[in-house]
Order: C-alpha cells, then structure tokens, then sequence
C-alpha cells in the first residue's frame, strides 16, 4: 500500500510541475491543483499508514497497547483540503476573468507587466 | 484580559473585519471604524511588545492543551516588534486609503481584507507552531489575492496570475516541507521539533526538508532564483496595497526563514553558505533591475528583492553582529518600503504619473514636502543618520570579521546601486523640470481634494517617516532590541522552555 501510494503521489507531482510548466493558463490551474493534492497524499502517508487501528485508548488500560493510526495527519490533511479548495476556486474565477479582458490563454502574451 | 495580550493583536483585527461587513454599503461608516480598529490593533501590539522586550517569552495555549500537543501562540522580541510594525504599517496604510481607495474598491471590502491580512501577518508573527503558520500564510495569501486583484484593471489581472500562481506554488512546497518533517520527526512544534532535529541522525532528509521550506519560504520571501513574480505583481494595484504588499508580505517570509531557520536547521554548514550564496545574488540582481525601470513603483519592488538580500546574507553569516544587523535591517525595511510605495502613491496624487519621465518640479513646487519624502527615501540607501544606515554598518562589521568577501562585495554594491537607483528618483521627480506640465494638468487629482484631504494623505508618510527617523536617531534602542533577539535567538533554548514548561499562562 505505501508503494502504490508513494507511487501515485510521486505522479502527482510530475504530472502537476509538467502542467504548470504549460503555457495555458487552464493547464496552470490544473497543474496546481494536482500539486495540492499530491502533498495532502504526502501528509497522510508520512503519517504512516495502519489499517484498522483506531487511536483509542481502551477502557481497562490508560495507554496505548499498540500502535495506532495517527490522527493528526488526517486532522492536518482536513484543514489544507479546506483551504486549498478555497484557493482553488479563487484562481479558476481569476483565470477566467483573466480571459475575458486579456482574451487569451497563452501565459506567454501576459507582457503587460513587464513594461519597463 | 491581560494574560490574552499575545492573542489580541490576531483578535482586533478579526472583530473589527467583522464589525466592518455589516456596514458593507457604507463606505464612509467602513474608513472611520477601520481605522479605529487599527488604532486599537496598534496600541495592543505596542503592550505587547513593550511586554516581550523586558526579555519574557510570552505563550498562550488557545485550546489549553499543553504545548507540544496543542496549538500555542509565542511571543519574544522578535516577533513583538514585528507585530507592532506590522500594525504601525497598517495603520499608515489604512489612514491612506481613507483617501486614496475610492468607492468601488471599498465597496467591494478593501477595509475588511485589510483587516484580515493584517490578521494573517499578527498570525504568523505569533504563532508557535508550524502548520498554524503554514495556515495564517494562507489567511495572509487569499487576502492579498483579493486586494491585489480589487478593481479588475488589465495589469492588475495579469500581476495578480503570476503572484497568485507563485504563491500557491510556495505554499504547495511548504506543506511538502511539513510533511517530510513531520513524517521524520513526529511533530509540528517548532519547540519541540528543536529538540528532535538535534537528536536525530537522519541529516540527508532533514536537508531536504530543509531546502524544501527554503524553497517555499524563498518564494514568499523573493531571494534570487524566485523573484520573478514580485516585480511584475507589486505595481499593478493601488499604491496603498503595494505598500503594505511592498512592506510586509515578503517580510513574513524572511521572518518565517529566520524563526525556522534558527531553530531547526542553522547549525548546518550547507544550508548556511546557499543562504549566502542566494544573499549576494539577490542583493546584486535586484540592485541592477532597479537602477533601468523607469515605473517608480518598479523601482521599489527591485528594491525589496535586493534588500530582502541583506537580512538572508545576515541569517546565512549568523554571528552575533550579523544577527544583530539582520534584525535591525529587518525591522527598518518594514517602515522604510511602506513609506516608499506610499511616497509613490502621493507623488502619483500631485503629477499623475508613476513614470520617471512625466514626473518633475516637485521640490520647486513642495520644498517641505520634498524634503520629507527626501528623509524617507534616503533612509532607503543608508544614508547617516537614517535609519537604514545602522543595520548596513552592522552587516558589514560582521562579514570583515567573518572576512566573507562575497558578502562584503555584495552589500557595497548593493548599497551603491541603491543609491543610483534612488538618486535617479530625486532627480526625475523633484529636481527635473517638469516635461510637460500644461498636458498632465488635467491628470493631477491633488488640486481638488479638500484640504483635509490633503493632510490625511500627509499624515500616514509623516508617521512612517517619523518612525524611521526614531530607529535612526535612537538606535541604541532599537540595537538593545535586536541585541535581545540575537540572545533569544541564539539559545534557542529559552524558546523551547518557555514553549514547553511554561505550560499556560492562563489564569
């Protein structure tokens, strides 16, 4: 399982630095977008994986008896979904107002702002 | 209530945001609270500040839970005086705005994302932990994406795809950086993480981590391979968001190098010279692209690039006077580069133009006011007494001792450049004649604003600069500040016991 995960995260990221190395501003966004999710995937599998053990303590004791899964990642991986959603949205709204008044989607043709 | 200072500089900002939303159509209501809810975010942080630099290390635990497992906020001198400039800034800024951001874009919510980013960056001065860092960066980034793009011109859409994709980028690889450290060292305490990282054996993946986070925190920040997006982003949108944009947000990412840096990863020879080698680069190149544009916010944004150089080159040397000249360079880049981009917003006010080649007759025309802008953009080269001029002398002792000829060669050149490209400013702007003063007549605003207009737009620059001339004139102040982060800094052990032990200090 860490091998197939490490496996598609390491896609990911490819997939993702090649996209944004695109010249289309759409492929930019998308590349970003797999980015993110690559590093999310990251997280968890740092985390360390572990199938069926829940992080709780039981009853009769007051420690861990055996290795648990960590929960911190998840809780981690939650807030960097929330905002990189939020992030996301904002620059596919500003990409497509970016095409409708600069009426292209080649990244090269934004030269606007390198006027001396 | 007082034992909360640390968290008061996050909440003002929050209340006042939300206060501000419920007067969404009343632009008028949203400039007066807005700059109340800074002044009240300023005094806060001046508490809290003057609290840290008697030398305590204050920390609260917002869900209790104690330190290593919970989120905690810290607050030493170093980031008690960068709270209080990053509300002093904000404070001059919003003061500005009052006048100089018109009905649409305060329609839309400048002052409310003023607020928020005003949060972010408190956030980020404060926080003790690295992902709530990594998390108020993103408080920090989305409103600045939103006041970057307020107003939807054409530059500014196309400014704001390579700063938003940049930033996005840098934030992609810090949360990469995170999760290497987490995954190796099993906790996201930057305390804690200190002492892991001096146990741990494991030194080629906690250097990757580590060039990682440089990598993102060098986005952010703009050193030498990574500047590209700042230039061509800082002058798109009004001139009150590229100052506080111009003093602040490059900041957080030197600030976020340094804390991380000084923790974790200094003692580490590889990292200390790339962080040198970067140094020189950036101070050279963004010297050099300075000294051709012709667009005076241009100007200035080279202008970060090469002195975001000195406070690197500082880290990178980390001796005790480097540490003492990085600080205070920080400190006075802070006040100096607001006050420069709010200096190009009002000589836009009086002639209309950002460009060099339509500016000119200013000081015939203003002397007095010539004269202050003169105060302000000299103390961006060093000139003495300024106060840019005490943090260079420090950086330049400090790499003669180390005998560290790149640096040296790096920081005269620098310095020298800068002066060219601001001389070349005073000249164009207040010394020319005008070119063609009859034509940009029609252009200039400044004769029909009401006098107290005027003096609103006069008083955030007369702050800013009389902060500057404080840190300069009174700089063995300013000095026995930095000398108290160099200590903190240095032994790194009293964060880690006032992180750790000092469990809560709520009542």
């Amino acid at each position: 399982m860490e091998i197939l995960l490490a496996i598609t995260i390491g896609l990911l990221y490819a997939a993702g630095i090649f996209l944004i190395l695109r010249r289309s501003m759409v492929r930019l966004i998308i590349g970003l977008i797999l980015l993110g999710n690559g590093a999310n995937l990251l997280i968890f599998l740092l985390g360390r994986i572990s199938k069926g053990k829940p992080p709780i303590i039981p009853e009769e004791s007051k420690v861990f008896l055996d290795a648990y899964a960590d929960p911190i990642p998840q809780a981690l991986i939650l807030t960097a979904i929330v905002i990189s959603f939020g992030l996301q949205s904002y620059a596919i709204i500003l990409v497509k107002r970016a095409y409708r008044v600069t009426k292209t989607d080649d990244i090269e043709e934004l030269t606007t702002t390198d006027e001396i | 209530m007082i034992a909360h200072i640390v968290i008061w500089p996050i909440l003002l900002p929050l209340i006042t945001a939300i206060v501000l939303m419920f007067f969404w159509n009343n632009s008028r209501i949203q400039r007066v609270l807005s700059t109340v809810g800074h002044g009240l975010t300023f005094i806060s942080s001046f508490w809290l500040a003057m609290r840290t630099f008697n030398g305590d290390i204050l920390t609260l635990t917002p869900g209790n839970w104690p330190a290593p497992f919970g989120i905690i906020f810290v607050a030493d001198a170093l980031s008690g005086m960068l709270v209080l400039l990053a509300s002093l800034s904000a404070f001059a800024v919003c003061v500005f705005s009052i006048v100089s951001i018109g009905k649409g874009r305060a329609g839309f919510g400048f002052f409310p994302i003023l607020q928020l980013l005003l949060m972010g960056l408190n956030g980020s001065f404060l926080a003790g932990d690295i992902f709530n860092l990594y998390v108020w960066f993103e408080v920090i980034i989305i409103s600045s994406f939103v006041l970057i793009t307020l107003g939807s011109e054409k530059a500014q859409l196309e400014g704001a795809i390579k700063y938003v994709t940049m930033n996005l980028l840098a934030s992609v690889i810090f949360l990469t950086g995170i999760a290497m450290l987490y995954g190796l060292l099993g906790s996201l305490n930057l305390a804690d993480l200190s002492i892991k990282i001096s146990e741990s054996n494991d030194h080629g993946l906690i250097n990757i981590a580590a060039v990682l986070l440089l990598v993102g925190f060098g986005i952010k920040s703009a050193i030498f391979p990574m500047y590209f997006w700042l230039p061509a982003s800082y002058h798109t949108p009004p001139a009150a968001v590229s100052a506080i944009f111009g003093g602040l947000l490059t900041k957080v990412g030197v600030y976020a190098m340094i804390r991380v840096f000084s923790l974790l990863f200094i003692e580490d020879e590889f990292i200390r010279n790339m962080l040198i080698i970067l140094a020189v680069c950036s101070m050279i190149i963004g010297a050099l692209g300075a000294i051709v544009q012709q667009n005076m916010r241009k100007i200035f944004s080279f202008l970060i690039i090469s002195h975001i150089g000195f406070m690197i080159g500082g880290l990178g040397l980390f001796t005790p006077l480097a540490i003492l000249g990085m600080v205070f360079y920080l400190f006075h880049d802070i006040v100096a580069k607001t006050n420069a981009f709010l200096i190009s917003g009002l000589i836009f006010k009086l002639r209309g133009s950002f460009r060099l080649e339509n500016l000119g007759g200013l000081y015939n025309r203003y002397p007095f006011l010539s004269i202050m802008f003169a105060l302000a953009l000299f103390s961006l080269v060093g000139t003495p007494p300024l106060s840019g001029f005490w943090p260079k002398l420090f950086l330049l002792q400090a790499s003669f001792a180390d005998l560290n000829w790149w640096l040296i060669g790096g920081i005269v050149a620098a310095s020298f450049l800068t002066l060219i490209a601001v001389v070349r400013i005073w000249l164009a702007a207040f010394w020319k004649k005008h070119p063609d003063y009859e034509a940009a007549k029609k252009r200039i605003v400044w004769y029909d604003l009401p006098r107290y207009q005027k003096i609103i737009l006069l008083v955030p620059i007369a702050i800013l600069t009389g902060a500057s001339l404080f840190m300069g004139l009174n700089a063995a102040y300013i000095a026995d500040v930095c000398e108290l982060v160099y200590t903190q800094i240095s032994q790194p052990q009293t964060y880690i016991d006032a992180v750790l032990t000092n469990q809560s200090n709520i009542p």
